[in-house]
């Protein structure tokens, strides 16, 4: 698929790959019987009461387009919450933005800051969007892999080692798809030293922040001196299991977002209407239902972890998101394979971590956020093929 | 009570057949802690019982009859409604019983193979006690949901199997 076209197409295109986890959907989705450990998604429905009160704006004729940057009503409820829930207040009219997913508000941040040949930093292994993005806005992707002794969190030390003259920005990701990785308060300030001196910017994803197990989580932005060089940005996929709704929101310094506003506008429009006003009732009365979901997470991450454990898998424990990432070298196969191995032999589909970029080869990541029943026959296989191998 | 003694009387509520080793993993306690733990959640008749909730209509033929029945009735002195319920929920026939505020004192869930027999109960049984008012008895049509249970078909799982 690498061959070289005609000019037809942009060069930035052509030289993006599709996502690795393309090959293995593709073989995962002609096969009977596969019990997945992959997928990126929760596996509640989205909570009742949200779908009630979109339905219900649909029925009272709520169907026009919002203004461009969300709701005003909707922009306030994220504003509270972020100062409610992370201690990160921010103006609603100037500094929050409705975006369709994190994952187009990943790329309006990253076309707001970059002119080509900015470098941006992106720590993996990640999630598989950020290196595109930053290629498709003509900027070069700096892959910066964190190391398994580091337990995935990134170093000082080897963020100062990828920064170059030319770093304009670092992507980064806790909790992390796909190791789970947590950073805490005091290590995430020596980060934030580190981009002070060199005077850059951050994208945080933080659409993970809710599923924190062990301990609080902190917005990027709430650092010493990170509040101007930080978007957060985050959405309603995972923590309210909304990913169909796509619905997500940046906060940001006021010039930043009023450019993502920009490109938005002329690119998006708005998100979609309907599901503003269901984000609308997530955050108004969506809490509890949350913390359900949550405690549902954490047991299902204990489990899976201890039982890797027990079938001779290294696994550190990943302190938030909905993945387990053991290293799967005691198979003596690297994850890619391992993950073939599996899929083909006791159809279990897990996700090698190498599609996740540099720092996962040994790895593959697997998704809790599916039923304990289903858990315990992947682990019941993953078992027989290690007794195999 | 402790947080994991609640978190345990979750998952037993949620899965009443969670087995004591899974537990375990998924509280991140040892076993024995997890025996105790539910030990005294029993002995101190927190955990009552452990039963299957069951769609009879696809286990047999005759799915069998429920009724709610709305029974008002005289408060005795002294002991207030509780003799009386006693009287009632003693009936093996009786699954529920409830005090109720608002229009009604008592509301009984009652279980028979067919109409007659239920119709018979109310008539015979309930009331002719003497504390007996009145009874409004509503059959039951058809069940959608029970204890937190949707009696439709499993839900199946429409997501990609495998995703970013």
């Amino acid at each position: 698929m690498t061959v070289k076209q005609t000019s037809r197409l942009s060069k930035a295109v052509e030289s993006i790959q599709p996502s690795g986890i393309r090959r293995f959907f593709d073989m995962a989705s002609t096969m009977d019987d596969v019990v997945s450990l992959g997928v990126g998604e929760p596996d509640f429905s989205t909570p009742w009461n949200v779908c009630e009160a979109s339905i219900a704006s649909l029925e009272r004729g709520h169907t026009s387009y919002t203004a461009n940057a969300g709701l005003p009503e909707l922009r306030r409820e994220i504003a509270n919450y972020m100062d409610d829930r992370f201690n990160a207040p921010y103006d609603s009219e100037t500094e929050v933005l409705v975006t369709v997913g994190a994952s187009e508000a990943l790329d309006a941040a990253t076309r707001a800051i970059v002119d080509p040949g900015d470098e941006v930093i992106i720590v993996e292994p990640t999630f598989v969007s950020y290196a595109p993005v930053v290629t498709l806005a003509g900027g070069v992707p700096v892959p910066l892999a964190v190391q398994k002794e580091d337990e995935f969190k990134l170093t000082p030390e080897a963020l100062e080692a990828a920064i170059t003259t030319r770093t304009k920005a670092v992507m980064i990701c806790f909790p992390n798809n796909p190791t789970g990785a947590v950073m805490t308060e005091s290590e995430l300030q020596k980060i934030a030293s580190v981009i002070e001196r060199h005077d850059l910017l951050v994208l945080s994803d933080e659409i993970y922040a809710e599923l924190t197990y062990d301990g609080e989580h902190t917005a990027f932005s709430n650092l010493s001196k990170m509040r101007e060089r930080t978007v957060i940005i985050s959405g309603f996929s995972k923590a309210f299991a909304m990913t169909g709704w796509r619905l997500g929101f940046v906060c940001g310094p006021e010039d930043i977002v009023g450019a993502m506003l920009k490109i938005h506008q002329y690119a998006m429009m708005c998100a979609p209407t309907p599901a503003q006003h269901g984000a609308l009732e997530a955050l108004r009365n969506g809490r509890e239902t949350l913390e359900r979901m949550i405690e549902s997470y954490q047991q299902r991450r204990n489990f899976i972890v201890q039982s890797f454990r027990e079938l001779g898998l290294d696994c550190h424990q990943p302190g938030g998101a909905f993945y387990a990432f053991p290293n799967v070298a005691s198979s003596g196969l690297n994850g890619e394979a391992f993950a073939e191995k599996l899929l083909l032999e006791e159809q279990v589909a897990v996700v090698p971590g190498n599609v996740f970029g540099g720092g996962g080869e040994a790895h593959v990541r697997c998704s809790y956020a599916t039923s304990l029943e289903s858990i315990k026959v992947a682990i019941d296989r993953m078992d027989r093929l290690m007794q195999k191998i | 009570m402790d947080a994991k003694s609640l978190e345990v009387l979750r998952i037993l509520e949620n899965n009443g057949r969670t087995d004591i080793p899974t537990i375990a993993k998924m509280v991140n306690l040892g076993e024995d802690a997890v025996s105790a733990i539910i030990r005294q959640l029993e002995t101190d008749n927190i955990i009552l019982n452990y039963q299957a909730v069951v769609d009879w209509s696809k286990a047999r033929e005759s799915e069998g009859v429920t009724a709610m029945i709305d029974v008002k009735v005289t408060p005795q002195r002294g002991v207030g409604f509780d003799e009386v319920a006693e009287r009632i929920y003693r009936f093996p026939e009786v699954q529920a019983l409830y005090l109720m505020s608002g229009a009604y004192d008592l509301a009984v869930v009652i279980e028979g193979e067919t109409m007659s027999e239920i119709a018979a109960f109310v008539s015979e049984k309930l009331s002719t006690l003497d504390e007996v008012l009145s009874t409004t008895t509503h059959f039951q049509l058809k069940t959608y949901k029970h204890d937190g249970v949707v009696f439709a078909e499993p839900k199946t799982d429409s997501r990609n199997v495998v995703s970013p």
